[in-house]
C-alpha cells in the first residue's frame, strides 16, 4: 500500500564530497511530489537514496514508520520510471509489465487481470505482443509507467521521466502521468528541472539548491510567495529592488532608492523600522500609473497576449547581476503601448510582491513558511 | 539479512573462482616457471647458468634471432597485404566481396599448421608443383623448407588479422574527413597518406601486434616446415621434450627469455598505441568508388590471387583427403579409406575435440559474463587484479602455456598433466581474456538503469543478472564464444605439450600423423576440421547477424 515518506536529516557523500548535507522532508501519502532545482543540485541523489540505489551516510529515510535505509533495493517495494525507459528489449510490452508480477508469485487470472487492467489505464493494449524497440518514446514511456505501477508499489519514483519526449508529447505524457497516478493515489516522487511541468503536474513542489531544500510549497504558493530570494527568481522571473523599511504609527511602508514609498499591509513583525530589504516584483506586478517608479524602456519583445519591455532603472536602484529588469503588459488589458526610450512610471502592485532580508535568505511577509 | 548473504557469497564466489583459475593455472605455473629458470638442477641453487648457456651457444640463441627476423618479416608483411587488401575491398566495388571475406577469414581460423604440411603436400621434395616442374620443364623449385617457407604460410594464415582491423577502422572513417582533405586540394595517393594512413595507424598497430603474438608463438608452422631453421618455439618444444628427466630448467630458461621478449613487445606496443589513440566515430561512412578498365582488373585479380592462395591448403587438404593410400604412400584413385582408418583408430581424438572444446567455452561464457560483470559494474580492488590477470594470457605463448602447466602439476598433491582437465584449462586460459574484453565492452553498451528497474520491481541483484543482463549479454558472447570454439577446436600449440594418449585432440593427431608422414590420415583429420570450422561459422553469421569477425 501506498505510505508517507519521512526523510529525517538524511546525508549523502561521495568520498569527502557532501553533496546532499542533511536534509529533511515530510512526502504526504498518495502526494504528488516534484523535486525541483537547477542541474547538479542532488535531485537524482536524493531519489536514487528513497529508491536504495545510492547509499545514505547519513540520517534516516523512513516509509511510514519504518526506516529502509538498511533495507535493499529491491525489497522496498517501489516503482521507478527512468528517463531512459529502461524498457527490457528482450521481453514484449505484456512481457515487461508482468515481470514485476512474476516476481511476486501472483495466480495466472490475477495476474493476467492486473495487467490487462493496468495496459488499459495507460492505453497501450494495442502494442502489448510487440517488441519495445518499435515503440515510440511515448509508447515507451507508457510501457515504463505501466511496469512500475502494475505491483501496487509504495512508492512511484521518476527521475526526468519526460526529458526525452518533444514538446507536445511532453505536454500530454504530463497529463496521462497526473491522471494515472490519481487514479491508482500512488505517493509520488518526480524529478524535473522543467519549471512548468512541476508547477503543473504537482500536489507540493520542493524547490532544491546544492542538496538543500530551499521550499516547499504547494505550485501556487512557490510562485506567488517564495521563500527566499533563489525559489523567488528560479520560478519565474523576478526583478529585484534594494528598499528600506519604513513604520511609524500609521503602519509600515517600503521605500525604493529613488524614494518612492510603496504602503505593505502583510509585512510580518520582523520588518522593524530602518531594516535594508530586497523587493521583488514579478513582471505582471508592475502597471502604468501616475506614481510608481520611474525608468526607461530599453527594448521590447512582443508574445502574443504580453508585451514584454525591458527595463532601464538607475544602478542604485536595483540588487547587481540581474539578467533584465521586466515589465509584461497584459495586451487585454493595456491601455496604452509604450515604445523603447520611452520613460515611463511603473508602480508594483503592494499586495503581489515580497520582500526579503538583505541577504536575500527569507520571505518578510507574514506566513510564509519554508515546509508547506 | 540472510539473503543478502547469499548475494554477497555468489559475487564473492565468481571473484574467487577467477581468481583461483587465474592465480592457480597461470600465475602459480608462471612463478615456478621463472623459479626453475633460475635454479641449477642438483642444487636446486640460484643461477644465471641457464641464461648464459643460452646466450653462450649459437645453435641456441640463433633460434631466438630467427623467431624475431621471422616474425618481423611476416608482420611486416602482412601489414603491407592485409592493409591493401582491406583498402582496396572498403573503397571499391568488388565482385563476389562476401565470399572473398568469407575465404579470408576461413583462412585464419584454420589450424597453421594445416597450411604448413600441404604448402610441403604441395612445393615440398616430392610435391605435386616441385615434381610437375621437375619433370615437364626440369626446373629445380627454390626450396620451401626453412624462412621462406614459414614466411609463406604464416603470412598467408595472419594478414587476416590486419584485414579484419584495418577495415573496420577504414568503416569509422567519417566521408567528410576525406571530403575536407579533397576540399582543401588534396587528393590521389597524397590523401592515402597524409589522411587515411594516419587515421588508422592504431589500428593497424593492434593488429599488428596480434600478428606478431602469433607469429611467435606459432609451433606448428616451423616444427613441420622449418627444417633446419630453428625458432624458439620449436627449440623450447624439444629441449623440454628431451630434458623431460631433469626438471627442464633450460627448457624453462628459454620459456622465461620467450615471456621477457613477448612482454617487452606488449608493452611498446601499448605505449605507442596510447599515445597516439583517438576515436573515430563515423557519421557517414565513405562511399565506394568503382574503379574502371585495366585498373578494375587488376584489382579483382589481385584479390582473387591471394583468396585463392590462402585457400590452396584447405582445398588441397580436402582433396588429399580422398586418395587412395597404401599405409602412408598416396597411390592412384581415391576412396574413402583415409576416413575409415581415422574413425577406426583416431575416433576418440575426434571426441575429444569437441568435448574439450565444448567445456572449456562453456566455462569460458560463465566466467566471462560473471567476471565482466564484476569488472565493469561492481569494480573493486580485487576486480582490478583480475583485471590485471586476465592481460596475462596476451603475452605467453601457447607452448610456454603448456610447459608451465606441466612443470606446476606434474607432482602430487596436484598431478594434473595427461588428464583432460589440464587441456581443458589451458583453453579456458587463452581464450578467456577475450571473451571477457568483449562482453565488457557489451555491458558497457547496456544501460545500468535496465537493472536497475527489474531491483525495483522485486527482482534481487542476481536473479536481476541472470534474468535481465545475462540475457541482453548472451547473444553478443555466443556469437564470440563460437569463435573461441573454433580456435579452441584448431589449438595445437599448447595441447601438444600436455596431451597423452588418451587426450589426443584432433590438431594433435594431424601433427602426429604429419610427423609420421601418414598423410592421408591427416588430411582427413584436417578435413574435418575445416568443415567444423566452417559450419561454426556459418552458425556464427545466423547468431551474430553479422558478415564481420572480430577475434
Ligand atoms: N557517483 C558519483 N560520484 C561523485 N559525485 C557524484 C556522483 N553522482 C553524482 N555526483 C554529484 O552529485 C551532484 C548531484 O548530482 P545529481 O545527479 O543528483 O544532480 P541532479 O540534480 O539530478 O542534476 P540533473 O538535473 O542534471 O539531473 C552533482 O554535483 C554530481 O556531480
Ligand atoms: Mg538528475
Amino acid at each position: 500500500m501506498s505510505v508517507e515518506i519521512n526523510v529525517n536529516k538524511a546525508v549523502k557523500k561521495y568520498g569527502n564530497l557532501t553533496i546532499i548535507p542533511g536534509l529533511d522532508e515530510h512526502i504526504k501519502n498518495g502526494e504528488f511530489f516534484t523535486l525541483l532545482g537547477p542541474s547538479g543540485c542532488g535531485k537524482t541523489t536524493l531519489l536514487r537514496m528513497i529508491a536504495g540505489f545510492n547509499s545514505i551516510e547519513g540520517g534516516t529515510i523512513a516509509f511510514n514508520d519504518k526506516v529502509i535505509n538498511d533495507i535493499p533495493a529491491h525489497e522496498r517495494n517501489i516503482g521507478m520510471v527512468f528517463q531512459s525507459y529502461a524498457i527490457f528489449p528482450h521481453l514484449t510490452v505484456r512481457e515487461n509489465v508482468e515481470y514485476g508480477l512474476k516476481l511476486r508469485k501472483l495466480s495466472k487470472e490475477e495476474m493476467k487481470r492486473k495487467v490487462d487492467e493496468i495496459l488499459d489505464v495507460v492505453q497501450i493494449t494495442e502494442y502489448q505482443d510487440r517488441l519495445p524497440e518499435r515503440l515510440s518514446g511515448g509508447q515507451q514511456q507508457r510501457v515504463a509507467l505501466a511496469r512500475a505501477i502494475v505491483i501496487h508499489p509504495s512508492v512511484l519514483l521518476m527521475d526526468e521521466p519526460l526529458s526525452n519526449l518533444d514538446a507536445k508529447l511532453r505536454v500530454e505524457m504530463r497529463s496521462a502521468i497526473r491522471e494515472v497516478q490519481k487514479q491508482v493515489g500512488i505517493t509520488t516522487v518526480y524529478v524535473t528541472h522543467d519549471q512548468e511541468e512541476a508547477l503543473s503536474i504537482s500536489d507540493r513542489i520542493a524547490v532544491m539548491k546544492k542538496g538543500v531544500i530551499q521550499q516547499t510549497a504547494a505550485p501556487h504558493t512557490i510562485y506567488t510567495r517564495p521563500y527566499n530570494v533563489f525559489v523567488s527568481t528560479f520560478i519565474g522571473h523576478s526583478n529585484l529592488f534594494h528598499a528600506t523599511v519604513r513604520a511609524d504609527g500609521q503602519g509600515k511602508a517600503v521605500v525604493f532608492r529613488d524614494g518612492y514609498s510603496m504602503p505593505m499591509e502583510n509585512l510580518s513583525d520582523e520588518a522593524a523600522d530602518g531594516m535594508e530589504v530586497i523587493v521583488s516584483v514579478r513582471p505582471e506586478e508592475f502597471s502604468i500609473q501616475a506614481q510608481g517608479l520611474k525608468c526607461k524602456i530599453k527594448n521590447k519583445v512582443f508574445l502574443g497576449k504580453y508585451n514584454t519591455y525591458f527595463l532601464e532603472f538607475p544602478e542604485e536602484m536595483l540588487i547587481p547581476d540581474q539578467p533584465s529588469i521586466e515589465f509584461s503588459q497584459d495586451l487585454g488589458h493595456a491601455e496604452k503601448l509604450l515604445d523603447i526610450d520611452e520613460e515611463v512610471t511603473l508602480r508594483p502592485n503592494a499586495a503581489k510582491v515580497n520582500i526579503f532580508t538583505a541577504d536575500g535568505e527569507r520571505n518578510l511577509l507574514r506566513g510564509v513558511v519554508l515546509h508547506e | 539479512m540472510n539473503k543478502k548473504l547469499i548475494r554477497w557469497d555468489f559475487w564473492t564466489g565468481v571473484t574467487l573462482l577467477a581468481i583461483v583459475v587465474f592465480g592457480l593455472f597461470l600465475i602459480y605455473p608462471l612463478f615456478s616457471l621463472f623459479v626453475t629458470a633460475f635454479q641449477d638442477p642438483e642444487t636446486g641453487a640460484f643461477t644465471m647458468g641457464h641464461f648464459t648457456h643460452f646466450f653462450d651457444r649459437r645453435y641456441y640463441y640463433q633460434s631466438m634471432i630467427n623467431s624475431f627476423s621471422v616474425t618481423t618479416c611476416v608482420t611486416v608483411l602482412a601489414i603491407i597485404i592485409g592493409t591493401i587488401l582491406a583498402y582496396f575491398m572498403s573503397m571499391y566495388r568488388v565482385r563476389g566481396r562476401n565470399i572473398v571475406e568469407i575465404c579470408i577469414i576461413i583462412s585464419l581460423l584454420s589450424p597453421p599448421f594445416i597450411g604448413a604440411y600441404s604448402w610441403i603436400l604441395i612445393g615440398g621434395r616430392s610435391g605435386v608443383l616441385t615434381q610437375w616442374l621437375q619433370s615437364s620443364f626440369g626446373i629445380e623449385a627454390p626450396s620451401i623448407y626453412g624462412f621462406s617457407g614459414i614466411l609463406l604460410v604464416l603470412t598467408l594464415k595472419l594478414y587476416p588479422f590486419i584485414y579484419l582491423y584495418v577495415s573496420g577502422a577504414l568503416k569509422s572513417i567519417d566521408a567528410a574527413l576525406i571530403e575536407a582533405a579533397e576540399s582543401l586540394g588534396c587528393s590521389g595517393i597524397r590523401k592515402v597518406f597524409t589522411v587515411i594512413v594516419p587515421l588508422i595507424t592504431p589500428t593497424i598497430l593492434a593488429g599488428a601486434l596480434m600478428v606478431f603474438m602469433n607469429a611467435m608463438a606459432d609451433f606448428g608452422t616451423p616444427m613441420l616446415i622449418g627444417e633446419g631453421f630453428n625458432v624458439m618455439p620449436v627449440m623450447i618444444y624439444s629441449e623440454f621434450i628431451n630434458e623431460v628427466g631433469d626438471q627442464a630448467n633450460f627448457a624453462a630458461a628459454m620459456a622465461a627469455i620467450m615471456v621477457f621478449i613477448t612482454s617487452a613487445i606488449f608493452l611498446l606496443q601499448k605505449y605507442i598505441v596510447n599515445r597516439k589513440s583517438f576515436t573515430m566515430s563515423s557519421l557517414r561512412p565513405i562511399q565506394m568508388g568503382e574503379l574502371h578498365g585495366i585498373r578494375n582488373v587488376l584489382m579483382h585479380a589481385g584479390i582473387y590471387l591471394l583468396v585463392a592462395l590462402s585457400l590452396v591448403p584447405q582445398l588441397m587438404v580436402i582433396y588429399t583427403s580422398f586418395m587412395k593410400t597404401n599405409g602412408a604412400i598416396f597411390v592412384d584413385g581415391y576412396s574413402l579409406d583415409s576416413y575409415r582408418t581415422i574413425f577406426s583408430s583416431l575416433g576418440s581424438a575426434i571426441q575429444n575435440t569437441y568435448l574439450f572444446s565444448t567445456c572449456a567455452i562453456v566455462f569460458i561464457i560463465f566466467l566471462g559474463m560473471t567476471v565482466a560483470y564484476l569488472t565493469t559494474r561492481r569494480k573493486s580492488w580485487l576486480t582490478e587484479v583480475i583485471d590485471t590477470l586476465t592481460m596475462f594470457p596476451y603475452i605467453i605463448p601457447g607452448s610456454v602455456l603448456g610447459i608451465t602447466l606441466l612443470l606446476a602439476f606434474n607432482d602430487e598433491p596436484m598431478l594434473l598433466s595427461g588428464t583432460a582437465f589440464i587441456i581443458i584449462i589451458s583453453l579456458v586460459i587463452r581464450r578467456l581474456p577475450y571473451t571477457l574484453r568483449s562482453s565488457s565492452a557489451i555491458l558497457y553498451q547496456i544501460s545500468p538503469s535496465m537493472e536497475e528497474a527489474s531491483i525495483s520491481l522485486g527482482a534481487s541483484p542476481l536473479k536481476t543478472f541472470f534474468r535481465i543482463t545475462a540475457v541482453m549479454m548472451l547473444p553478443g558472447v555466443m556469437s564470440g564464444a563460437i569463435l573461441s570454439w573454433i580456435t579452441a577446436i584448431n589449438e595445437l600449440s599448447s595441447s601438444v605439450i600436455l596431451f597423452t594418449g588418451a587426450t589426443k585432440t584432433m590438431s594433435v593427431a594431424i601433427y602426429t600423423e604429419v610427423i609420421r608422414a601418414s598423410y592421408g590420415t591427416a588430411a582427413a583429420l584436417s578435413t574435418i576440421l575445416t568443415v567444423t570450422t566452417i559450419a561454426a561459422m556459418v552458425i556464427f553469421f545466423k547468431v551474430s547477424g553479422r558478415k564481420d569477425v572480430t577475434l
